[in-house]
């Protein structure tokens, strides 16, 4: 049936696959229906979905479809426990049994709070089995562009949209334009998918994929493994872009093989067979492309209030007349909000708090590579470092290999599973005037705490910079 | 059903705020984000900028300034709304009394959250962004037009400038529609495309 098609991009053939023939179709300058296969749901953008569901006296449509969990205000202090939530954190609390009973009353599982499948929406997912290639996978959150490194089509949505897709399944969409992100060659010792996400998004800037959705390609992305192709898919939102795709390979069906939710058996070979169809044909066209050479990234830190400013560690924070006159304005005030002047080296710059976690870099895969440093040394005296595993699963797995023994060691506290420092709504942030090296995703201002200033950086660069209490340049320390 | 306001033409003075890639952190910050209703997050919109370090409101912070007071269109920088995708950003700026966003470019997930809610936004060139400022700092006092009906924004110096919306939201802000009612219509076919598809998953094995 293929032969007739013109050739077409991985992503335009999940999208194809989605469209809801309806009256409503991109013709009529009316947008598509896409169906929806998997919807990820958490406490924070859910409660006023559930409402307006009931409001209209409306069920949700496909409970089979929806899988929620609690993580973004979930305490990750191990001494935290319900009933002390509810003291410390009432509204959190509250946001929390909110979400039970909605799930309880339509019907929608739950990873609640003592499963020990709970963690950060992105890690479950893929960790379940229940992301897989070709799947149209939507959430209320931005970092939905994670579930793209299977071959899913993954987007963030809104509240408004969470009530959609309970009500419907499906979502009212524009078809987005597609960006060939080419990534060919080597990356060094010492660079990760972090520092070639970060090195994407500082090339193309912040706005640099609106109304796009990426495809990374090329023998960088082909070499990384599952947690890197995560990681850099779930930046993709900070370059602007709609969603973040990786054609799915061995790589990707050797990961999926055996986890819980995915298929078996004969139903394993046949999926298997679909999902080798998926890379974009030859000759397939996209939108826009750009071409990276892998050889040239460092290791990336960020300076400013953004995650597209950002640098090699070796690098310097540019002066003002390296900056478009246009963006002197923002350049300045994320200047005097991290107080680093223009021309000076991040390098040895000091360091308060050292962050590894969130749906960025909180996978077994990160927590081997921070630990991998860490072994033998300590945190830097005046120095906080928190390890914060994506989920519980990811802390078991850990604990079996006995990296928290490492970290423990080196002085770094080992916490329980949630989003933590990420956006510190749970309790866990930064003081005013603090400075982090955080392997999240955002350094905006307040990000991580009112006040505080973060620094953007991989899962080896941080531990390098919790042992030496400065940023520090891991390619010493290999 | 009618579940958002229908907005056709508003005529406004505007608030400035001249600052660039302002993210929904900067918008309605995380700790916001608890509440399970969408009454009173006016009070948390652009919290920490309101703010001085003791908690105080700052009076200097431009929306504070007595002139701006009232002002239904909120004139941002570029590329607004980058960042979560919460939608309390929009429902914070709604709830501070803003109908209508003008930028040189918003983030997708903000633009399809606003127009949804009601808000307006309205993309308008660089160069009009900036001429747009300066008439306003000049004159604090001055009001435009937004008339969607026609698309066009009618500047303070008599010109249109035209905007662009895509049809369908536009139809909804109109006639105060609001997409899920859109959808349930579309349920027929849903169920056609379920019959014809298997779903790949089963989330509660
Ligand atoms: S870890 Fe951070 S970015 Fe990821 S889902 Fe949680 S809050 Fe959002």
């Amino acid at each position: 049936m293929s032969e007739a098609l013109p050739p077409r991009t991985l992503f335009d053939k999940v999208w194809d696959g989605h469209v809801v023939p309806a009256a409503a179709g991109e013709d009529a300058g009316l947008p598509s229906v896409l169906y929806i296969d998997l919807h990820l749901v958490h406490e924070v953008t859910s409660p006023q979905a559930f409402a307006e569901l009931d409001r209209r006296g409306l069920k949700v449509r496909r409970p089979q479809q929806t899988l929620a969990t609690m993580d973004h205000s979930t305490p990750t202090d191990p001494s935290i426990g319900a009933a002390r939530l509810r003291t410390l954190d009432p509204q959190g609390a509250a946001q929390l049994e909110q979400l039970e009973s909605n799930c309880r009353k339509h019907g929608v599982p739950l990873f609640a709070m003592g499963d020990r499948r709970r963690g950060i929406v992105h890690v479950i997912g893929p960790e379940q089995g229940l992301t897989q290639p070709g799947m149209t996978v939507v959430c209320g959150d931005s970092h939905t562009s994670t579930h793209g490194a299977f071959g899913a089509l993954a987007f963030g949505i809104g509240t408004s949209e969470v009530g959609h897709v309970l009500a419907t399944q499906c979502l009212l969409q524009y078809r987005p334009k597609t960006f060939e992100v080419r990534i060919d060659g080597e990356l060094g010792p010492g660079v990760t998918a972090k520092d070639l996400i970060l090195y994407v998004i500082a090339t193309l800037g912040v706005d640099g994929g609106v109304g796009h959705v990426f495809e990374y390609r090329g023998s960088a992305i082909r070499s990384l493994d599952m947690d890197g192709r995560m990681t850099v898919c779930n930046m993709s939102i900070e370059g602007g872009a709609r969603a973040g795709m990786i054609a799915p390979d061995e790589i990707t069906f050797a990961y999926l093989e055996g986890r819980p939710r995915a298929p078996r058996g004969e139903a394993w070979e046949r999926s298997l067979e679909q999902w080798r169809r998926l890379p974009s044909d030859d000759g397939a066209r996209f939108d826009r492309t750009v071409a990276i050479d892998a050889s040239q990234i460092q290791p990336m830190v960020t300076f400013g209030t953004n995650p597209g400013m950002g640098i090699p560690v070796r690098g310097t924070v540019p002066a003002e007349d390296g900056v478009p006159e246009q963006q002197r304005p923002t350049f300045a005030k994320a200047l005097a909000y991290m107080d680093l002047d223009p021309g000076v080296p991040l390098l040895g710059h000091k360091v308060d708090i050292v962050f590894v976690g969130s749906c960025t870099n909180s996978r077994i895969g990160d927590l081997r590579a921070a630990a991998s440093v860490m072994r033998g040394r300590r945190v830097a005296t005046g120095v906080r470092m928190l390890v914060v595993p994506g989920s519980f699963e990811v802390k078991r797995q850990a604990e079996e290999e006995h990296l928290d023994d490492v970290f423990r060691a080196a002085g770094a506290e080992w916490r329980e599973a949630g989003c933590s420092m990420c956006l510190a709504m749970n309790g866990d942030q930064l003081e005013p005037g603090q400075y982090a090296v955080s392997t999240s995703n955002r350094n905006f201002e307040g990000r991580q705490g009112p006040g505080g200033r973060t620094f953007l950086a991989s899962p080896l660069t941080a531990a390098a910079s919790a042992v030496r209490g400065v940023i520090s340049d891991v390619r010493e320390m290999l | 059903m009618s579940d958002i306001p229908s907005f056709t033409t508003l005529r406004s003075k505007v608030a400035p705020l001249a600052i660039d890639n302002v993210d929904t952190d900067r918008i309605i910050p995380a700790r916001y984000l608890k509440v399970t209703d969408k009454n009173g997050l006016g009070e948390g919109l652009f919290f920490d900028w309101r703010r001085r370090a003791d908690g105080a409101l700052d009076p200097d912070f431009v929306l504070h300034r007595p002139e701006h007071r009232g002002a239904a269109i909120l004139l941002a920088g570029e590329n607004f709304g980058c960042g979560s995708s919460r939608e309390h950003a929009p429902w914070a700026l709604l709830g501070a009394g803003f109908q209508a966003v003008l930028s040189t470019r918003f983030a997708d997930i903000f633009r399809n959250n606003s127009l949804k809610n009601g808000l307006l936004v309205v993309e308008i060139p660089a160069a009009v962004s900036r001429a747009l400022l300066a008439a306003v700092e000049r004159d604090p006092t001055l009001e435009i037009t937004i008339d969607l009906p026609s698309q066009k924004v009618l500047l303070p110096d008599g010109a249109e400038q035209p905007f662009t919306i895509e049809p369908f939201s536009k139809h909804c802000l109109l006639n105060g529609v609001d997409q899920l009612g859109f959808l349930l219509d579309q349920v027929p076919a849903v169920e056609r495309f379920e019959a014809a598809h298997a779903a790949r998953i089963d989330s509660r094995a």
